[in-house]
């Protein structure tokens, strides 16, 4: 009996040490997520101490019930009354504390929805089965930069994000620095959100959309003002010449195959918008949203096999000879 | 016993539902790559359709997974540019009973792979061969070839009156407020 006791206390300890790390809710770096944390432990202790009450008092009436009693036709108006009180106290504490709470709640959205107001910087993240779009948006249409799956944000600035979709809902949730919004499709939501200090934070799709809703995750990468503008107008270029002669042969073969009806290399041919835009595809940190780190090795699988890695994602298996592979993969990792 | 019998009996039950369709997304070039010719007309001694030469017809045909697929692909690949949602435009129409190379899933299969005169451009190697087979079984689907289980619905944007939860209420319409 005692070895279950102690093995069920060591199971309700596990899932804590989930609560830090670069995607936990509870171990907040921006403001909003701090709010969210802030209420999170608030309600939880308190309605610990509600529920350590309620027993507390339930445990001492079943011990005194034990006692025997007298006749319970008999109505004594001094114990009538005492229990009246007691009713009514606790009726009325529960008042106080679920509208306490309320308040607390309704202050916390407060502060969450003006984080946002002054944001220099806005991003249109759309939602895709299964990886993201991410558009910084410009009044400048040179300036507008479409990227995937990877969210670089100035650190210690607000960030307006406009959250869409174009197939099924999805949710975006990055724990460490936002509570989740749903990206619905025909519908704009807005998250506001900052990062206060620089670092790579995981977010994942929260909203069930499909069989491959668990390999569809982005990371926002926080960074300090300056790193983010040589980022960005990195980005903004067009992509990299091939720098070698097999890297040119891939180039070809892109723009003839298949790829080029999905995907989009900024100063090439290829304009396709269905699918993640592959300009500097090589500086990204992960692939297929998250699924596989960037390195040669991955594009290679990647592209042999996707219905292998992420069965039933939209990337279909391209009939390619090994030799073919090579080049294509040689170009796309020169994508920096 | 007697009392887990019907509990056996439910669970076996429930067991059934984890049974789901299957859906084929990793072809094997071996079954085909594409590469085989198919025949383009249906003038053949004694006036029967081409024969299948390809073993994916059937597998593609009436697959709720593959016309589906294939709705998404007709939209993606901009078809509707020239065969405006299947009412035609600068291309004909696909949602008539008319075919001008053949109306069997093979000779659309090959319309799209290899293209055909005056306009309509070839996808060979733009697109994958599994997907121009997608391609061509929701090409059908959309003159009512295929069994309207398997068939994919249709847009709401493209119903003649809005759904019917976009609809305006019936008792208020056309009184002011």
């Amino acid at each position: 009996m005692r070895r279950i006791w102690v093995m069920c206390g060591a199971a309700s300890i596990l899932p804590l040490a989930g609560c830090s790390g670069w995607q936990s809710a509870l171990d907040p770096k921006g403001p909003a997520a701090g709010e969210l944390a802030w209420l999170i432990w608030f309600f939880t202790a308190l309605c610990t101490l509600v529920w350590l009450l309620v027993m507390i008092a339930l445990i001492m009436t079943l011990i005194r019930r034990a006692r025997p009693i007298g006749d319970p036709l008999v109505l004594d108006a001094t114990s009538e009354r005492h229990k009246t009180r007691i009713v009514f106290a606790a009726l009325g504490a529960t008042a106080v504390i679920l509208i306490g709470l309320t308040l607390l709640s309704f202050f916390a959205n407060r502060t969450l929805a003006v984080i946002g107001s002054d944001a220099a910087l806005t991003i249109r993240v759309t939602g895709h089965q299964w990886w993201w779009e991410v558009r910084y948006e410009n009044s400048q249409p040179n300036r507008i930069l479409t990227t995937a799956n990877e969210i670089h944000i100035p650190a210690g600035e607000p960030v307006r994000f406009i959250l869409t979709s174009t197939d099924v809902i999805h949710s975006f949730w990055v724990p460490n620095l936002a509570g989740k919004l749903d990206l619905i499709p025909g519908h704009e939501n807005v998250l506001d959100l900052k990062a206060d200090k620089p670092g790579v934070y995981r977010g994942q799709c929260a909203e069930f959309c499909g069989a491959q809703h668990a390999n569809m995750s982005t990371f926002v990468i926080a960074e300090p003002r300056p790193i983010f503008d040589a980022w960005l107008n990195d980005q903004l270029r067009p992509a990299a010449p091939p720098a070698s002669p097999e890297a040119k042969a891939g180039h070809d073969l892109f723009l003839k195959r298949p790829c080029v009806m999905c995907h989009k290399i900024g100063g090439t041919m290829a304009g396709g918008s269905v699918a993640p835009d592959l300009t500097h595809v090589a500086s990204r940190q992960t692939l297929a949203a998250g699924t596989l780190t960037m390195s040669r090795g991955n594009l290679a699988a990647w592209i042999a096999d996707p219905q292998g890695i992420k069965p039933g994602a939209y990337m279909p298996v391209v009939d390619l000879n090994g030799d073919e592979l090579n080049a294509i993969v040689a170009y796309l990792e020169g994508l920096r | 016993m007697n009392r887990c019998l019907p509990l056996l009996l439910f669970a076996m039950l429930a067991i059934a539902g984890c049974q789901r369709e299957e859906r084929d997304t990793r072809p094997q070039s071996a079954l085909g790559s594409g590469k085989q010719p198919t025949p383009v007309t249906v003038l053949t001694p004694g006036g029967e359709r081409p024969s299948p030469s390809d073993n994916k017809a059937a597998a593609f045909e009436a697959n709720a997974f593959h016309l589906s697929q294939g709705k998404r692909l007709f939209n993606w690949f901009n078809c509707s540019g020239c065969h405006a949602n299947g009412g035609g435009g600068m291309g004909p129409a696909l949602m008539d009973k008319k075919w001008i190379y053949g109306g069997a899933i093979e000779s659309i299969h090959a319309t799209i792979r290899d293209g055909r005169p005056n306009g309509m451009p070839s996808f060979r190697d733009r697109v994958p061969d599994d997907q121009i087979w997608e391609l061509a079984a929701f090409v059908r689907s959309l003159s009512g070839n295929v069994p309207s289980s398997a068939a994919p619905g249709r847009d709401d944007d493209m119903m003649v009156h809005p759904s019917e939860n976009r609809l305006p209420n019936a008792a208020t319409l056309g009184k002011s407020p």
